[in-house]
């Protein structure tokens, strides 16, 4: 619907000024915080200086804070940890989601609804923190990366959505691929996938997010503050206000002749950084799931 | 079809669920039996195997603790908060939005709502903490102009409204995606004939749009009832320090903090047993009530 229908009133002069009112309000809510935290990370210490802290009229920017976190210390090598065990996790869930989504989404197969219980079992409770904690300790993975990885990475919750959208392909497709003499492994990768790039797409992306905000797993898991991913790095420096180092295996100093950086512009580099890679995928996040991919799920 | 065929005819779909099966058996399943050591005075050196039974000891002490009830006292009175003051605004937000004749507007306002729920907690914690912390662009704007700094991220007593606050920011709109869903299941007839009978904006709210939300609404407070005791952990683990635990202690930071980082295994794990117990009848109970009243609930026996 994009015009008024017909039967509908004119709008009242309270709605036609509230309206785009609270609409700008609750944009902006959104908008500002982030909107200042890059200004002030774009800051050189006399802007900073100059505005007692945080800077919402940008004035003289400088790219210094990035220079310096990302040529190696503390930063870099959280940065790298975190993108490796996004890339290498969402690829070891998506691909595990989609063989156990197709193996389960034809019916009557040999012990479909067993398995397909033990699977939605799992939304009813959670193992709890100390037993999990036990295991991941028994199998030796605390301070391994495994441990961030393998404990989450199966989601009851997407591998459903996937199964669901998987048991709506036409029958008919993947029987007469059966009669051509395709075996199951051909009929996913032949016919079912290529239906299903938008779920997987979508899938991939929520995975993908998880796996970057995972902070949990690592505060449990990670005693090793050399292998801390980037959330737990924004946690200490960020929320806990623990002084960055500097220098040698810390935050470099100078970096290609730029001035150095004041604490605070470093300090919100490093939650820019970690906002990045989720703006860059959101655009196809939100593609998708206004498709109803989500939805659509979520009610079968 | 003996079961010998069905094998040999299903053997690559098996195998295609293995992996999964083995990931949940081994991360989900074989923890939950973990769960043993609540009726234990568990040494990790002894083992599960090693440790002495005690019954219900670990269960006693925790029941004659004050801070295990003030524990449970802060989750559910912030469940009771968010109810109040969370749950309306994604409905509110949705009747907003569908009111908006653009498409264009409508989804850049999606767009931009929606975001926050990708952002970690880490990340919402620290931008609040710029915005509204003790070193945030409040407390400097009014120590420029004169007046005394506040400091609204260390605040015991209003650190209930402020999880509030920020759980809305986080993803009031996201919840608003499922009542969008909804309203768009309303036929437009309705409201049509409804307006040639006469009934105004706010009657056609009452009598068509509400009733057409009626069943989500109910689903989701009863999803919400049942996960009562689930407030978010990493909102709080983060917040902890900064409040102190009289306010920012929930079950799931006890069982962190009281369990697991103390060394107190199997005390940790009455408490987490507690709650896991205690949340699956809720659940369950709830989704009777779903059926009772009519609606479909969370799940139903096919």
């Amino acid at each position: 619907m994009s015009a008024r229908a017909v039967w509908e009133e004119e709008p009242t002069v309270a709605g036609r000024l509230g309206k785009p009112v609270v609409l700008a309000l609750i944009a902006l809510a959104v908008a500002f915080p982030l909107y200042v935290v890059v200004v002030t990370s774009l800051s050189s210490t006399e802007a900073v200086t100059r505005a007692g802290g945080l800077v919402v009229v940008p004035r003289e920017l400088t790219v210094a804070a990035y220079v310096q976190l990302l040529s190696g210390g503390v930063v870099t090598r959280a940065l790298v940890i975190s993108v490796a065990i996004t890339v290498i996790g969402t690829a070891f869930s998506l691909g595990l989601t989609v063989l156990a989504a197709y193996g389960l989404s034809r019916p009557g197969s040999l012990f479909h609804r067993p398995l397909l219980f033990v699977v939605l079992l799992t939304f009813l409770f959670g193992p709890g923190i100390i037993p999990s904690y036990l295991v991941v300790n028994s199998l030796g993975l605390i301070d391994h990366y495994a441990s961030l990885i393998l404990p989450a990475a199966i989601s009851a919750f997407n591998l459903i959505v996937m199964r669901s959208f998987f048991m709506g392909i036409p029958g008919e497709l993947i029987d007469s691929a059966r009669i051509d003499g395709a075996g199951e492994f051909a009929i996913l990768r032949r016919i079912v996938l290529p239906l299903s790039k938008a779920v997987v797409a979508v899938v991939g992306l929520f995975y993908a997010v998880g796996y970057w905000n995972a902070f949990f797993n690592a505060l449990l898991y990670i005693n090793d503050n050399s292998k801390w991913p980037l959330q737990m790095v924004l946690r200490t420096y960020i929320v806990q206000q623990a002084p960055l180092p500097t220098g040698a295996g810390g935050v470099a100093n100078v970096g290609l002749g730029l001035a150095p950086a004041p604490g605070l512009a470093i300090k919100m580099a490093i939650v820019v950084i970690a906002i990045v890679p989720v703006l860059l995928v959101y655009p196809f996040i939100q593609r998708h799931f206004q498709k109803g991919v989500i939805i659509g799920a979520v009610k079968g | 079809m003996t079961f010998r065929h069905r094998l040999r005819r299903d053997w690559p779909l098996l195998v295609m669920v293995l992996p999964v099966t083995v990931l949940l058996g081994v991360f989900h399943y074989f923890p939950t039996l973990g769960n043993v050591i609540a009726f234990q005075d568990y040494s990790p050196y002894a083992g599960i195997r090693g440790s002495e039974f005690i019954g219900f000891g670990n269960f006693q002490r925790m029941f004659a603790e004050p801070a295990f009830w003030q524990a449970v006292a802060n989750t559910v009175t912030i469940t009771a908060v968010q109810l109040v003051f969370f749950f309306p605004i994604p409905i509110a937000l949705a009747l907003l939005l569908n009111s908006v004749l653009s498409s264009k507007l409508r989804n850049l306002i999606q767009g931009v709502v929606y975001l926050p729920h990708f952002f970690s907690w880490v990340l919402v914690v620290s931008l609040f903490q710029q915005m509204i912390g003790g070193a945030g662009l409040l407390a400097q704007t009014l120590r420029d102009n004169g007046h005394q700094a506040i400091d609204l991220m260390t605040k015991p007593d209003t650190f209930i409204l402020l999880v509030t606050a920020q759980s809305v920011w986080k993803d009031a709109g996201w919840g608003m995606i499922v009542f969008l869903a909804a309203l768009s299941t309303i036929s437009p007839e309705l409201y049509e004939s409804a307006a040639a009978d006469g009934a105004n904006r706010w009657r056609r709210l009452w009598h068509i749009t509400l009733p057409g939300l009626r069943p989500v609404i109910v689903l989701l407070l009863i999803l919400r009832l049942g996960d009562a005791l689930t407030v978010g952990f990493e909102q709080f683990i983060l917040q902890r320090s900064a409040v102190g635990g009289g306010a920012a202690e929930v079950l799931d930071t006890y069982v962190y903090y009281q369990g697991l980082l103390v060394g107190d295994f199997g005390y940790g794990a009455a408490a987490g047993l507690f709650k896991g117990v205690v949340g699956l009848v809720l659940v369950l109970v709830a989704n009777r009530f779903a059926h009772m009243v009519g609606e479909q609930g969370v799940y139903s026996k096919s």
